[in-house]
């Protein structure tokens, strides 16, 4: 019992981490190959203000929370020069340069990490096993409140232009440079929480636990889900933190199992397995129809789309619900 | 200029360079409040880049824009949005998967009244009727005219003082055409300034006070619009033929 409460614990860690990156790349189109680096910053603030300075977990949480969105804002500064593939490989050297930084210099530890890190604590009682879960699980729900917040707001409407048409933004009156460093920093301080959770859980953090693979795995995650939605990056941190863990097979090949689902989902399901207009995710809303024949389903609140990944053939509305009425009008377009 | 009106916009010896070519060399022209202005051209005369100067997409080498006695050559495009100035964009490049009604509503980003929204998305509505029917459909399952009349509505859903226009009839069956010219000709009766830029002479010169002829980067011709018509070098290249 205490092994599956250790792995979901470290599920619902891994669900934010993926929720957070999902705002950057899902909602403000930035994809970041280096979002294990806000996890990292996150996890060695909160433990270096716990065992240098002697702070309690709850200020180191939240002083993580908030030098890693500061961390974020600045690291996401070469976004406004440079886009694209060559924003990916930026990243990626962000996440080599925290890392290597952490191992090499001696105030963070170097290559021995951090160690001796206490449990929280509340009136008391000190969190562990189911108590440390609840703790994850109420962040997680924090974070997913903070994602529908950023989607229903100008904020996400501001986010989308930006991730489809930068210039096109601008013309809208979008200041594109803002909206990117709002998105990198919401991003990070998410994240960055989540990293102080983990280094509090473990006890012990080393630099190795943020390389760039761990950034690898957590955009495996998202895509596996769906970019862009809520459902899809918590599914697919779920499913693919867990698998490994029961699976000894998989378990050994761990880091194969998440470049292989990047390529393979980028091949045959862009959108992800609960994506918008994703195969799994119309038959789900199908299913769900046919049991409650009622009401008719609420449209889906205003889900802002995933990152369009490639020219999607098949028109529909983006609630997932393809109505064959609503195809292309091209007649008056010859 | 022929017209005393002070002018909204005063674009001076605009030069803009891509790498080695020189795409304007030189360009000056004025709109004035109000007032509805052609830039006709062929194919890589430079039209496109002139918009995009003005919009901020492209930074000049050399010259000024001046826009209600502002400078902006330098600004970024959402000040100059800001300023009052919209784009009808080459290709409209509409936000491909949002709803209409988004678009629509992205059009007004900077306007904070609810009710001053509520009331532009009608004044586009009646222009567009289509757009109504549309208006929960993603844009991207819009055809390429309801496109561009949703990029035309998205830009009025600013109440623009100065709305740019490029290219706008480009690839559209001819009876959108005179349906896109009669909305920018409602426009302009309703006090929009207007810089239009156009192969399509016939139509753009029907709606238009004035027009600019550029070539190679160059102005070689500017007169109003019943000049223009009758310039037998216009009528040769633009207006198919003598």
């Amino acid at each position: 019992m205490g092994y599956l409460v250790s792995v979901m614990t470290f599920a619902s860690i891994w669900a934010v981490l993926a929720l957070s990156l999902n705002i950057l790349t899902g909602y403000a189109g930035q994809v970041s190959l280096g979002h294990a680096a806000f996890f990292g910053i996150g996890a060695y603030t909160s433990a270096l203000l716990a065992v240098k300075a002697g702070w309690s977990f709850w200020p180191a949480f939240v002083a993580a929370v908030l030098v890693t969105g500061i961390c974020g804002a600045l690291l996401g500064l070469p976004s406004l020069r440079v886009r694209h593939d060559f924003l990916v490989l930026a990243t990626m050297g962000v996440n080599f340069v925290v890392v290597a930084v952490f191992k090499y210099v001696d105030f963070f530890g170097g290559a021995l990490g951090i160690v001796g890190l206490q449990k929280p604590q509340i009136f008391g009682w000190t969190l562990r096993g189911w108590g440390f879960l609840a703790l994850a699980v109420a962040y997680l729900l924090l974070t997913l409140w903070v994602s529908d917040y950023v989607r229903r707001t100008w904020a996400g409407l501001a986010f989308a232009t930006v991730r489809e048409d930068e210039d096109a933004a601008e013309a809208m009156g979008v200041s594109v440079p803002r909206f990117k460093i709002y998105a990198f920093a919401i991003s990070a301080a998410l994240a960055g929480g989540a990293g102080s959770l983990y280094a509090h859980f473990l006890g012990s953090i080393f630099p190795d636990h943020f390389a760039f693979v761990e950034s690898i795995g957590i955009m495996s995650m998202v895509v596996f889900g769906g970019l862009g939605t809520l459902r899809g990056p918590v599914v697919g941190a779920f499913v693919l933190k867990i698998l490994p863990e029961y699976l000894r097979v998989v378990g050994d090949y761990r880091y194969t199992l998440y470049g292989g689902v990047l390529v393979l989902m980028m091949l045959f399901q862009p959108q992800g397995i609960l994506g918008d207009n994703s195969w799994l995710w119309k038959r789900l809303q199908a299913l769900y129809a046919r049991w409650r024949p009622g009401p008719q389903p609420r449209p889906t609140s205003r889900a802002l789309s995933a990152a369009n990944p490639g020219d999607d053939p098949a028109p529909a509305s983006r609630s997932g619900r393809v109505n064959p009425g609503e195809r292309t009008h091209e007649s008056e377009n010859s | 200029m022929t017209d005393n009106r002070q002018p909204l916009l005063t674009v001076d010896h605009l030069v803009v360079t891509y790498g080695h070519i020189q795409a304007l060399h030189g360009v000056s022209l004025q709109v004035a409040a109000g007032e509805a202005v052609a830039i006709l051209g062929a194919n890589g005369a430079g039209k496109s880049t002139l918009i995009r100067a003005l919009v901020g997409w492209v930074i000049p080498a050399a010259g000024r824009v001046v826009y209600a006695g502002r400078d902006i050559t330098h600004a970024p495009s959402w000040e100059r949005t800001r300023l009052g100035l919209a784009v009808v964009p080459e290709g409209g490049r509409v936000f491909r998967d949002l709803s209409v009604e988004e678009n629509l509503r992205l059009g007004a980003y900077l306007e904070t009244n609810p009710a001053r929204v509520a009331e532009r998305m009608d004044y586009v509505y009646r222009l567009f009727p289509v757009l109504k029917e549309r208006r929960r459909q993603i844009a991207r399952t819009l055809s390429g005219g309801e496109q561009q009349m949703l990029a035309i509505g998205r830009a009025v859903m600013r109440g623009p003082q100065l709305l740019l226009v490029d290219e706008v009839s480009m690839g559209l069956a001819p009876l959108l055409v005179d349906a896109v010219f009669d909305a920018l000709q409602q426009l302009k009766e309703e006090g929009v300034a207007l810089l239009i830029v156009e192969q399509n002479a016939y139509e753009t010169l029907r709606v238009v006070d004035r027009g600019y002829v550029l070539e190679n980067g160059r102005i070689v011709l500017a007169g109003t619009a019943s000049e223009l018509r009758e310039n037998p070098r216009v009528q040769m290249a633009y207006l198919g033929g003598g």
